[in-house]
């Protein structure tokens, strides 16, 4: 009889059956191990690393410590929006996800986080626990679907020494002297590269689909209709284009481009190439790790509210508002285990060890009073002040809110680098979000139909 | 017959973990998503059937023809220039140099080097205000512009970035180079032909196969351009110019939460390359030499 090459049958084909299975089942441990501690394991997702992470983590541990009964295991990870996203669809998401605050309203229209009504309830929970628009952001349709990790506002950082230098002796507070103050900082070389800048509408260029809030503009009507032409919408356009037609769009973007990345001591603010930005909560520890000499020997930056048109006084105090969120993602194993950690990070205690650690401001309207007295950031009072102002301002709750905001800043792309008018600019966004609102809520409508449909069968199902 | 059965059997159990594999990871998805570009799905729900209406919504939508205009706009530059600096490349290195082998390695090593890190790398290289490219023209006289901060030069900075990683097709040119018979040559010097001709004559037409496969995997390639762009700006600024199509179907499905709207686009694209890839053979029949013939 002739061999076959390779011998495998007698031994190795059972032999190689036999590992496939072991890592199999190995594999299967690993991603659910077996607890023996008596205790539930909560599965924690969140996104942040480096100090951020940190202080999560001894969060973490302190929720651990306090009691025996359940034990979060914290799990950090990239991307967290996406990976939760297919965890859900692949049946098997964390217990915790730790998402961002825009996403709430697309998660809650596919039906993938649950609603949280009847946990607050049960541990009392409600808006009058929170600085208002922490819980609203979190509020969709009627529903709680999501509660604050850590919040965040934003306010105008100045460079003292960059402002006196041009003979500036106070921040801004309008806009128009936000321009003047500006214009008076840029500096420019002989061939007309400019070599630093007082302001500039698209540094960072982080919430560029907010400009119009600041000046009264609105982007939708919170239902159906897409208002991306709002006369304050407009205005703020021809304002970031202001900046253009003064030093060119093309020097505009060279300088741009030189900017060093953000975490980074080259970063144009950190630098002193950039006088004046808006920026959030957490710059401070920015300022503190990449440029100590901005804290001492002498501290030479300071924050104060953005500037408001001169002719809308009532627009003062406007501040974009921000939050990381806890959800529990649909299909979680453990959802009262996990609203119970949530429950402790929404306590004085829990949210003051996070927020801290952070050093941004607690999300709680009653805070303990050396939390700000011994607070680092000696501007952190203001930040707290913005969240309270009537002006403040969040992404707009809605489905298509991805797509409306990459349209937006694309339509700020055109009008910095001169290709439109904002109104051309404004228009178009209009004319293709209009139709994809339309075609969402349609949609929505017939997935929440098929979905009810299914839903009663299978109670109907039940009931034979 | 007892021998060969056994054999046969023996044959398949061991096909059968790359059958399993394969039924499961791609014929499943591949099947799946015809079906999943005629619903309203975006993976967190059960798909709810919409007919066509993922097809007629991208008919109307405006970002999708920008996405297709630059995919295409790209294609038809960097698919000739890529070939052509391939092919100039692989004649290069089958000349009888000493050291031919070190000049070989040095060619191919930038297609190993990773595409996130190659589009960091380039990203540096292009900066408006410190790019070292920059440095370069400005040394010869001329003022070189914001490469990918300016819609008028983004796309060509892709362009340029894309003959970066022309090594692996450079490869494949110069095997097909090695393969051509010497007597053809010999046969050509008879005849007096310098080497002008007989690239033309003997040369070109001897690889015109592996031309083929190049150029229809070069329009595979190039059509889904992703990584770098995505690297460069996910959304592909400045003002939409680096948005490609793979990037659009990519938010699409993960970003927008619209993944039966992004296998409508997966499809289209397929059916696209499909084409262009059966005018490529098409065309060739007349253009290709294969060597049995």
């Amino acid at each position: 009889m002739k061999r076959s090459p390779l011998s495998l049958n007698r031994f190795g084909l059972p032999l190689l059956a036999a590992l496939i299975v072991v890592t199999a089942v190995y594999s299967e441990m690993i991603a659910h191990p077996a607890y023996h501690d008596g205790k539930i394991h909560v599965i924690y997702w969140e996104k942040w690393t480096d100090f951020e992470g940190d202080a999560i983590r001894k969060t973490v541990e302190a929720f651990n410590r306090s009691q025996n009964r359940i034990h979060v295991d914290l799990l950090t990870v990239s991307g967290i929006e996406n990976k939760t996203l297919l965890a859900i669809a692949g049946g098997d998401p964390p217990d915790v996800a730790g998402l961002y605050g825009p996403n709430v309203a697309q998660y809650a229209d596919d039906n993938a986080i649950i609603p949280l009504d009847s946990y607050c309830k049960r541990y009392g929970l409600d808006r009058n626990h929170f600085i208002p628009v922490f819980w609203d952001m979190g509020h969709y349709h009627g529903h709680q679907y999501a509660l604050p990790s850590t919040p965040a506002t934003t306010a105008l950082h100045y460079n003292m020494a960059m402002l006196r230098a041009a003979g500036i002796t106070h921040p801004p507070q309008t806009i128009e002297e936000l321009d003047a103050d500006a214009a008076k900082i840029t500096t420019r070389d002989a061939n007309g590269n400019i070599q630093k800048v007082g302001f500039l509408p698209t540094e960072p260029g982080w919430w560029n689909w907010a400009w119009g809030y600041f000046f009264g503009g609105k982007l939708w009507n919170g239902k159906d209709k897409i208002t991306a032409t709002d006369p304050g919408n407009v205005r703020a356009y021809q304002w970031i284009q202001s900046y253009s037609k003064k030093y060119g769009p093309g020097n505009l973007q060279s300088f741009r481009s030189g900017l060093g990345t953000f975490s980074s001591p080259q970063n144009g603010f950190l630098d002193g190439k950039v006088a004046m930005e808006l920026q959030g909560v957490w710059m401070y520890n920015f300022i503190s790790r990449f440029a100590p000499q901005m804290e001492k020997p002498k501290r030479i930056w300071g924050v104060v509210p953005f500037p408001y048109p001169a002719d809308r006084p009532d627009l003062a105090n406007t501040s974009v508002a921000d939050e990381d969120v806890l959800v529990i993602p649909r299909g979680a194993k453990h959802p009262n285990a996990a609203f119970a950690f949530i429950r402790f990070i929404e306590s004085r205690k829990g949210s003051e060890m996070l927020c801290g650690l952070q050093r941004k401001f607690s999300p709680l309207r009653h805070v303990d009073p050396q939390f700000y007295a011994t607070h680092p950031n000696p501007y952190i009072k203001l930040f707290v002040r913005l969240a309270y102002s009537k002006n403040v301002i969040t992404p707009p709750k809605m489905g298509i809110w991805p797509e409306y905001s990459s349209a937006l800043s694309n339509a700020i792309d055109e009008v910095t680098l001169m290709e439109k008018t904002p109104e051309q600019a404004l228009e178009e966004v209009q004319q293709e979000m209009q139709p994809k609102l339309d075609e969402y809520l349609r949609r929505l409508h017939l997935r929440q139909k098929a979905m009810h449909e299914a839903q009663s069968l299978s109670a109907h199902g039940d009931n034979q | 017959m007892k021998q060969s059965r056994r054999e046969t059997r023996t044959a398949l159990l061991f096909v059968l973990p790359w059958f399993i594999g394969f039924t499961a990871f791609m014929l499943y998805p591949v099947v799946a998503s015809i079906y999943f570009s005629f619903c309203d799905y975006s993976v967190l729900h059960p798909p709810v059937f919409i007919g066509l209406a993922n097809y007629r919504d991208l008919i109307h939508d405006a970002i999708f023809w920008q996405t297709v205009q630059n995919t295409i706009v790209y294609t038809l530059w960097a698919l000739p220039i890529s070939a052509l600096v391939a092919l100039s490349l692989a004649l290069l290195l089958n000349t009888k140099v000493r050291g031919m082998a070190f000049y070989r390695t040095i060619f191919f090593i930038p297609s190993l080097v990773p595409m996130v890190a190659l589009a960091i790398l380039w990203q540096w290289i292009f900066n408006g205000q410190y790019g070292i490219l920059n440095a370069f023209l400005q040394d010869l006289g001329i003022k070189g512009p914001n490469w990918l901060g300016d819609p008028a030069w983004s796309k060509t900075a892709l362009v340029v970035l894309s003959a970066w990683g022309v090594g692996n097709a450079m490869v494949i040119y110069l095997a097909g180079l090695q393969d051509v018979p010497r007597q053809l040559y010999e046969a050509a010097d008879l005849d007096g032909a310098g080497w002008w001709a007989k690239t033309l004559h003997v040369t070109l037409p001897m690889i015109s196969p592996v031309i083929l496969f190049n150029v229809i995997m070069g329009i595979i390639g190039t059509l889904q351009i992703f990584t770098v762009p995505y690297v460069i700006s996910p959304q592909g600024a400045p003002a939409r110019s680096i948005y490609f199509y793979a990037m659009y179907l990519f938010d699409n499905a993960f970003i927008y939460h619209k993944m039966g709207y992004a296998c409508a686009m997966g499809w289209i694209l397929f059916v696209v390359i499909l084409i262009l890839t059966l005018i490529a053979l098409k065309f060739s029949e007349r253009h290709v030499h294969y060597g049995g013939n």
